[in-house]
């Protein structure tokens, strides 16, 4: 497998202007006679499908959701990071792309990471003239706040409600040219199979989740947006139908995954209140900046938090760090919380929480403060949990919110199979080992509005077939038998345990041996218990209903299925990669005070991982990071 | 805590529906009313069942997919609430509880309780946006828009298009929907150009789709879980008959 990151030559700064004037254009009377299939709509999919139907090509937008807004880019809360530098604070594109480097623990490739702080500006400008109702001051202009792993304040936001905000931007400008007929936007339909044809990727088999039908697709170029895989874990703070399906059909068709064991957990999560969860809801990190987080001292201790005297508390990240305290970054902070539970000294029912305390700071700043600077959040949790922040302290708990992971991508988003190209969180390009706050939504839109549209023109101007492959091509035939076949067999097999039975019992395996804190041991044993759970599922799953409608426990099926194959895979390169770095622990690379080590003489690399087939060992292979311009250095926040 | 269930059960589009009664037993009142559908739809499948059909995804809010209507209400007894925000803890024990789908011409049921809402992506195809193309928008700081308009346009921008308005108006009327949308984007300068332009294509968008007439009882607004404000369909019905009329005048000039 070749894995050529196709960097341009030249200073970091010129690169992407030189990439752009040395690619190659499709003329404007041409365009048309190209066909582009786009799968998802979140805002990666939804902006490229906008934009390339407003270049004049001809766009077809697949999503398995009811309507492109219902894609999860809508719940990120927080913001989205700019290099505007309009707080006069001393930012610019240098120091963004600087920032999202060290953030991710310099394991992110550099020449895309200064794209993404070049065009960031851009992305702004574009949502506002959209109409997207951004936060500003009296003057009437834009409002920034800070967020973490940055001195400057460069988020711009939109109530907590941003991902929402700039998604709905996105999706209006892919209705107006859905409205106009550039884009075809195929609803309800579901990536199930990627079709290569001749070594390039030509097309998908979909399926419709309302009437069961399977058909096929075929263009010049395939487009995935399709969003992260945390639902791996089965509980996480990912919609429910969040799946990495289309992402590992086309992985099982020759695209190599990248880094797959990079996965973020968010340390301040309403925990877990019963085995009947469904779904974990994220609280700001901003909290952290009036909370303080503790745990008892003592294990097993189950006195309401207002009995446990002061001199009886931990308040473990303000004693382990002590000058960053409760600001402590993410991957410090979760796992701290995970030591102080594993510990027995975890609260509430389940004993997987710890406390984030606000009674000091209402003491010190009054609860009206409190309520207008985390009103919202705390209505929130009352709504949950049905207590109120103000007078008993949260109760927090880490939960899996991101994977940086992603289908390995060159310079252009494109795989290393030709013709398919990836996007936003399903690739794995920008974000390293660890993504700072605000910069999904950033990436997502740099890659939809302002990457992909100049990056894709040079594949298509280069092909020398003129027409899309016809949908009787044999590799469709074929693909589209395997969908068929699939199905089936989920159908008949008329096993006697559920689908969510298997997705949690999975999703309880990775989070016990490959979630904050892994050890050869533990992944050793979770590549043992995870093709047994798998054999286990095909004998013995049992798919309630028919094919041909909807049909919820089947969609849910392939999805499970496929994470099935995927844990194995993460747990597998969690355990090749000797190191730790950021969302990424492994427990026998730490320093003596229990920082991450990295190795970067052995592992400054990115690794793609190649399917060789059911049960076979996959392939490892990797790709160097060079760095040009920034030198390796090591994060500490004691 | 138990509670006794009829939901409405419906194979698809072309067949008859009707209540089915279940019983959700050992239910934890923190627990949401969707992971309660999930209890009773484990069951299901333990017992060989079909598993009733909801929609859902983000189950915190935001993505406008869950639709049930609960007791008669749009997402249930809870004010400002969508169904997955809504928790067991508003019931009570023994509590008989009737689900069914949200109910409109124009939202066709799929099967059990989930329908199909496209005909709000067909409004918002006619008119929910700003023609503005990629890469040339001017510099963001350039539209200055005082704090008090931004913050209404967010009001009206926090529509998450799940229907809830449409299924608690006795016409069916989408005019909290429509009038969100359109109210978000007339009140910025951005989108000034195309106002008379965007109100009227897409008020024709929702009357082709069959929603039926806004008779000024606000049932929308009180069910709405992002509570927003019948005001803006007022602000709808201003600017559609300015743009009426100013559309006619011009349409004699030609």
């Amino acid at each position: 497998m070749k894995l050529d990151s196709k960097i341009p030559s030249g200073p970091l700064e010129g690169k992407w202007e030189k990439h752009i004037m040395e690619g190659k254009l499709v003329n404007p009377a041409n365009k048309r006679k190209y066909d582009i299939i786009i799968v998802g709509s979140g805002l990666a999919g939804s902006s490229a499908a906008a934009t390339l139907g407003e270049l004049g090509y001809k766009v077809k937008c697949f999503t398995f959701h009811d309507s492109p807004r219902r894609a999860h880019s809508i719940a990120a809360q927080g913001g989205i990071n700019a290099a505007k530098n309009y707080q006069n604070d001393g930012d610019s594109v240098y120091r963004l792309f600087y920032d999202t480097i060290k953030g991710g623990d310099f394991r992110s490739r550099e020449a895309n990471v200064y794209r993404l702080a070049q065009v960031s500006a851009n992305i702004i400008d574009q949502c506002a003239a959209q109409g997207v109702p951004f936060a500003r001051e009296y003057g009437g202009l834009l409002a920034n706040r800070s967020f973490g792993g940055a001195q400057v304040s460069r988020t711009f936001y939109a109530r907590g409600q941003t991902g929402q905000q700039l998604l709905l931007g996105a999706y209006s400008a892919l209705s107006r040219q859905v409205g106009l007929g550039t884009v075809e936007l195929c609803a309800n339909e579901e990536m199930l199979e990627l079709v290569v044809v001749d070594g390039h990727a030509k097309g998908i088999i979909t399926r419709n989740l309302n009437t069961g039908e399977i058909s096929r697709h075929s263009a010049h170029a395939v487009v995935l947006g399709t969003g992260g895989y945390g639902n791996v874990f089965n509980l996480s703070t990912y919609a429910r139908q969040s799946n990495v399906t289309a992402a590992w059909r086309a992985h099982r068709k020759g695209a190599a995954f990248a880094n797959p064991c990079y996965t973020q957990i968010h340390p301040t999560c309403i925990p877990v209140s019963g085995d009947y969860q469904s779904k974990l809801t994220l609280m700001s990190e901003s909290l952290r900046n009036d909370g303080r987080i503790w745990a008892p001292k003592k294990k097993g201790d189950k006195r309401p938090p207002s009995q446990i005297p002061e001199e009886e508390r931990d308040y473990y990240l303000e004693r382990k760090y002590p000058s960053f305290g409760n600001l402590a970054p993410r991957d410090i902070s979760s796992r701290a919380a995970k030591e102080a539970c594993d510990d027995g000294r975890g609260v509430g029912e389940t004993g997987l929480g710890v406390y984030l305390d606000f009674s000091d700071a209402i003491k010190r700043l009054g609860a009206d403060t409190i309520k207008e600077r985390y009103g919202n959040l705390f209505d929130i949790y009352k709504e949950i949990t049905d207590e109120s922040a103000y007078e008993v302290p949260m109760r927090i708990y880490p939960a899996v919110h991101y994977t940086m992971g992603g289908l390995w991508v060159d310079y252009n988003l494109m795989s290393n199979l030709e013709g398919l190209f990836v996007m936003g969180e399903a690739n794995f390009s920008d974000h390293g080992a660890n993504r700072l706050g605000a910069s999904a939504l950033m990436q997502g839109l740099a890659d939809g509005y302002f990457v992909l549209p100049y990056t894709i023109p040079h594949y298509l101007a280069n092909l020398t077939a003129s027409s899309a492959p016809s949908t009787d091509d044999q590799e469709f035939v074929k693909a589209e038998e395997a969908v068929k076949e699939r199905t089936e067999k989920l159908l008949g097999n008329k096993g006697s345990k559920s689908v969510k039975s298997f997705h949690k019992r999975l999703g309880n395996i990775m989070w016990d041996h490959c979630g904050m804190a892994r050890t050869k041991e533990k992944l050793e044993e979770a590549i043992k218990l995870i093709p047994e759970l798998r054999k286990e599922f095909w004998a013995d799953v049992r798919v309630p209903g028919e094919g041909k409608e909807l049909n919820q426990s089947l969609e849910s099926a392939g999805r499970v299925a496929d994470f099935l194959e995927l844990g194995e895979l993460m747990c597998r390169d969690a355990l090749a990669r000797e190191e730790s770095c950021g969302g990424h622990f492994r427990e026998e690379h730490q320093y003596e005070d229990g920082e991450a080590k990295r190795d970067d003489e052995n592992f400054a690399h990115v690794a793609a991982w190649e399917y060789k087939g059911e049960d076979q060992e996959p392939v490892r292979h990797t790709e160097e990071l060079v760095y040009e311009s920034v030198k390796f250095a090591t994060r500490s926040y004691k | 805590m138990n509670v006794k269930l009829r939901v409405w059960r419906q194979k698809n589009s072309e067949t008859e529906g009707r209540f089915e009664n279940y019983e959700a037993k050992n239910l934890n009142p923190n627990m949401s009313f969707l992971e309660m559908m999930d209890v009773v739809n484990e069951d299901l499948t333990d017992a060989g069942e079909e598993p009733i059909a909801f929609a859902h995804d983000c189950r915190e809010g935001i993505c406008g997919t869950c639709s049930c209507m609960i007791d008669g209400k749009p997402h249930g007894p809870e004010h400002g609430v969508a169904t997955c925000q809504t928790y067991m803890r508003s019931f009570k024990d023994g509590d008989t509880i009737t689900v069914e789908p949200f109910r409109a011409t124009a939202f066709p049921i799929v099967k059990d309780l989930v329908t199909d809402r496209a005909a709000f992506d067909k409004i918002q195809q006619a008119g929910g946006f700003i023609t503005v193309r990629t890469g040339a928008a001017p510099d963001a700081n350039s539209i200055p828009i005082g704090k008090e308009i931004a913050d209404l346009a967010m009001d009206a921008a926090a529509c998450i298009g799940c229907g809830a308005c449409v299924a608690a108006c006795k016409n069916a009327s989408a005019m909290l929907f429509v009038s969100a949308k359109a109210g978000q984007l007339n009140l910025l300068p951005q989108g000034q150009p195309e106002k008379d332009r965007r109100v009227l294509s897409m008020v024709a968008a929702m009357d082709e789709a069959g929603f039926g007439n806004c008779t000024n009882q606000y049932e929308c607004s009180a069910a709405c879980p992002k509570m927003i404000s019948e005001e803006f369909i007022s602000k709808l019905n201003r600017d559609f008959v300015g743009a009426t009329v100013r559309n006619a005048v011009k349409a004699k000039a030609l």
